[in-house]
């Protein structure tokens, strides 16, 4: 095949570009360690949350000195916890601490998205989405949920309140 | 002189109807698009917020699919015979898979629009909606019309891929010693790819879907129906850009008054695409739980090679403008360009889409990675990206070239070029402000797919800007794009009701470097697409098995969820929605 000069040295350096990006994601991942969503939160039953052991009573629950478990349920059109302005408490943890999500869908597909933060899913019936964040400013955050799910969507929100450590009082009934 | 309606005045009455279908779905389409920026912005809100989406549906259908799919069924009709030098077997027959297209859009497009209606009329015992967006994700839940209207569609193509099929295997027959020629090459690669696909959309449609919602099945599995309609849902976006690729090969270094670089380089190309356009669609699915993270590595591995294809792309486009710009006299490293046709518009739009599509390589470079895509997910970055794909390198490569091939398939001349320049500018410059501002919102964590973003307990900060500002500017866009598309109709109406004239000749460009410089091997199909096959499975028969292990085939008893729009009382309705689930 005839190739011009030119050619064969942009083919080259695409490729060499190319190669740089799957390395720079590859190292992103594996280096400085930015968790991908994954399978490792297992699935539910969607018909029978109320039976579930964590999502049964979702909410906070310290699992180790600086470590928190964050059990969300995601439904049309709020999160339990988190959307106060429903009614239901919003995510309250502590600074300086690292804290896993766990959040499910109790009908339809919802987002689950701190912005501001890497906390960014998807929310899948009969799936539970797992993901580990550190929080170490006592700031408050905006929750929204970035996937359409019905008529009143753009008003599913919630929030998330990263308090000082000595202000926090305790994981579940806050 | 003769004009392809000269040749083929059979064939240029198919191509006219196709491409008018496409102009009407792009009118209403665009309409949407801008009560949306105003919408979202807050400026003008005309609809309910809950008819918002109903809107952004209808967007997104008549816009993603109709527009762009009936102008690739006109542009590789075109194609096939111009370049084959060859009738189509059976005109009965190729009307037949047109209408099969306008038939099931019409239909899907019906069941979008009833969800307008205060009292949607009931078709089958259920109401008629399907504010389910374009993705239609489960557990959302549309009218069975809806479905059953895609599926057709979908199948209308299928058939008109076939048709474009026997023409060639009949020239083939005629002519066993002669390459296949360039257009007709990228046509029959492209809907083997479009085969491949849209075959894993239409068994979501067909054995998922359409079942569960007439409710001969209770349950579906969502992860599996949304994996599957990605499995279609990023080859689809090649499905848009082949076409406007197949343009920039074909004609855009004619219009620059030269050839086309290399002619085998362009086959690669596309047999690239058949390739990779599929064995990616995982990609849009980075932010799901279920899919373990071992398989989203290996699919955006693929996803950074297909940059390959459009690298190539951008090379052998500009050094074939370059290439016309010299014959022409242009000179000096970059001198040259001032002689490139400015004044035409179906040159300037194409070249000023290539431009855009340039940028949008860099924000696709960024969705791409794995990781950093948390950044953007369902973000406005994301509405921003694609607008500069599907909404300019396509739609606007369309425009500009119906400037074109109007003429072509009616013998009247383009009505008036300056407008048609005017038109393709305006597009470039609402893009630019709408897009980059849409980008930048995205970074700021702004959603999509929402009609209020404006939330109660919290605003986005932004360090470069404010969201008003950000506002304004997605305002003034959508409104340049709005204009735009006014001036486009009114040419191509003025056009078409014009006189008979004096109209370029229908050809398309030479090359440099012919397909004899290249390898025949290029033009076996079947090893191409056995290979594509291969790599398909190899993508997807684990995750796929893994999807159907962790949550059934039907799923765990899964309802559909068709009150997707609030019931009259609102308010009231609203408290007994929540409460009653
Ligand atoms: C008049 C010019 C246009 C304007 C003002 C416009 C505006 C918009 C806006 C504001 C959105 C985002 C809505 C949201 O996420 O809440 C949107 C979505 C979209 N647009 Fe456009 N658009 C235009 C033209 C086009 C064109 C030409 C295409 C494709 C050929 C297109 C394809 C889409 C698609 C696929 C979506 C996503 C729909 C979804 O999220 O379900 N648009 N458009
Ligand atoms: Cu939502
Ligand atoms: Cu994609």
């Amino acid at each position: 095949m005839d190739i011009h000069t030119y050619e064969k040295a942009w083919l080259g350096a695409a490729l060499v570009l190319i190669v740089f990006f799957i390395a720079t994601v590859t190292y992103g991942t594996v280096g400085a360690g930015v968790e991908m969503i994954d399978d490792s939160g297992g699935t539910v039953d969607p018909n029978n949350l109320a039976d579930h052991e964590r999502f049964g009573d979702p909410g906070v629950e310290q699992v180790g000195e600086n470590e928190y478990e964050v059990n969300v349920i995601a439904s049309a059109f709020f999160f339990r916890p988190g959307s106060d302005q429903r009614g239901f408490d919003p995510i309250r943890v502590p600074a300086n601490s690292t804290v896993t999500f766990y959040v499910t869908s109790s009908d339809v597909i919802h987002g689950f998205s701190i912005p501001g933060t890497n906390v960014n899913t998807m929310v899948i019936p009969g799936e539970v989405a797992e993901l580990t964040v550190e929080f170490d400013e006592p700031e408050t955050y905006g929750l929204l949920c970035n996937e359409y799910c019905g008529f009143d969507h753009h008003n599913m929100e919630g929030t998330v309140e990263v308090v000082p450590e000595d202000q926090y009082d305790g994981g579940d009934g806050q | 002189m003769t004009s392809y309606i000269d040749q083929f005045p059979e064939e240029a009455r198919l191509v006219k109807a196709a491409m008018v279908s496409a102009f009407l779905a792009l009118a209403v389409g665009a309409t949407f698009g801008l009560l949306q920026v105003l919408h979202r912005t807050g400026m003008v809100r005309v609809l309910s917020s809950a008819d918002y989406y109903t809107a952004l549906t209808a967007h997104g259908v008549l816009l993603a699919l109709t527009f762009t799919i009936f102008f690739l069924v006109a542009l590789f009709t075109w194609g096939i015979t111009t370049s084959l030098d060859r009738n189509l077997p059976s005109m009965r027959f190729a009307w037949g898979w047109y209408g099969t297209m306008v038939v099931g859009a019409l239909m899907a497009v019906v069941a979008i629009f009833a969800g307008f209606l205060t009292e949607p009329p009931t078709l089958l015992g259920e109401e008629l909606s399907a504010s389910v967006l374009f993705t239609f994700y489960a557990p959302l839940q549309a009218h069975p019309l809806f479905y059953l209207g895609l599926a057709i569609f979908v199948i209308g193509t299928w058939i008109a891929g076939y048709d474009w099929f026997r023409t060639y295997w009949a020239w083939k027959r005629d002519n066993p010693d002669e390459r296949t020629p360039l257009p007709a090459f990228m046509a029959l690669t492209t809907m083997l790819f479009w085969w491949l696909s849209s075959a894993g959309v239409a068994i979501a449609i067909v054995v998922f879907l359409l079942p569960w919602s007439l409710g001969i099945v209770d349950s579906v599995n969502p992860l599996l129906t949304r994996t599957l309609f990605w499995f279609f849902g990023h080859a689809v976006v090649y499905f848009w850009l082949m076409p406007a690729y197949m343009l920039w090969y074909i004609l855009l270094p004619k219009l620059s008054g030269g050839k086309l670089f290399s002619d085998p380089l362009a086959r690669v190309v596309f047999v690239l695409f058949l390739l990779l356009s599929t064995p990616t669609g995982i990609h849009h699915q980075y932010m799901d739980p279920g899919i373990a993270e071992g398989f989203k590595f290996i699919v955006m591995v693929n996803t950074m090679f297909l940059l390959l294809p459009s690298l190539l792309t951008a090379f052998t486009v500009v050094a074939s403008m370059e290439h016309g710009a010299r014959q022409r006299g242009g000179t000096g490293k970059l001198r040259w360009l001032g002689k490139l046709p400015w004044r035409d518009p179906v040159f300037t739009g194409m070249a000023l889409s290539g431009l855009l599509f340039a940028a949008a390589g860099f924000s696709g470079m960024i969705n791409a990675g794995m990781n950093i895509n948390y950044l953007v997910h369902n973000t406005f970055w994301i509405v921003g990206h694609f607008h500069l794909t599907v909404g300019t390198a396509v739609a606007l490569t369309f425009m500009a070239g119906s400037y074109w091939f109007i003429p072509q398939v009616t013998g009247k001349p383009l009505w008036n070029r300056t407008a048609g320049l005017v038109q393709v500018l305006l597009w470039f410059l609402g893009m630019v402000f709408m897009s980059n501002a849409m980008h930048r919102a995205g970074l700021l964590g702004v959603p999509r797919r929402t009609a209020e973003p404006q939330y109660e307990n919290f605003a986005f900060e932004g360090a470069i800007g404010s969201v008003g500002e950000l506002d304004a500017q997605v305002v003034l866009g959508g409104t340049l794009l709005a204009i735009s598309t006014i001036i486009f109709l009114v040419t191509i109406v003025m056009t078409m009701l014009g006189d008979r004239g004096e109209v370029p000749d229908n050809s398309y460009a030479g090359t440099l470097s012919g397909p004899e410089h290249s390898p025949a091997i290029l033009d076996n199909l079947k090893l191409w697409t056995a290979i594509a096959l291969v790599l398909i499975v190899l993508a997807y028969s684990l995750p796929l098995a893994a999807i159907v292990q962790r949550g059934g085939l039907f799923g765990p008893g899964i309802d559909g969820i068709t009150r997707v729009l609030p019931p009259i009382d609102t308010i009231g309705g609203l408290v007994e929605w929540v409460v009653g689930r």
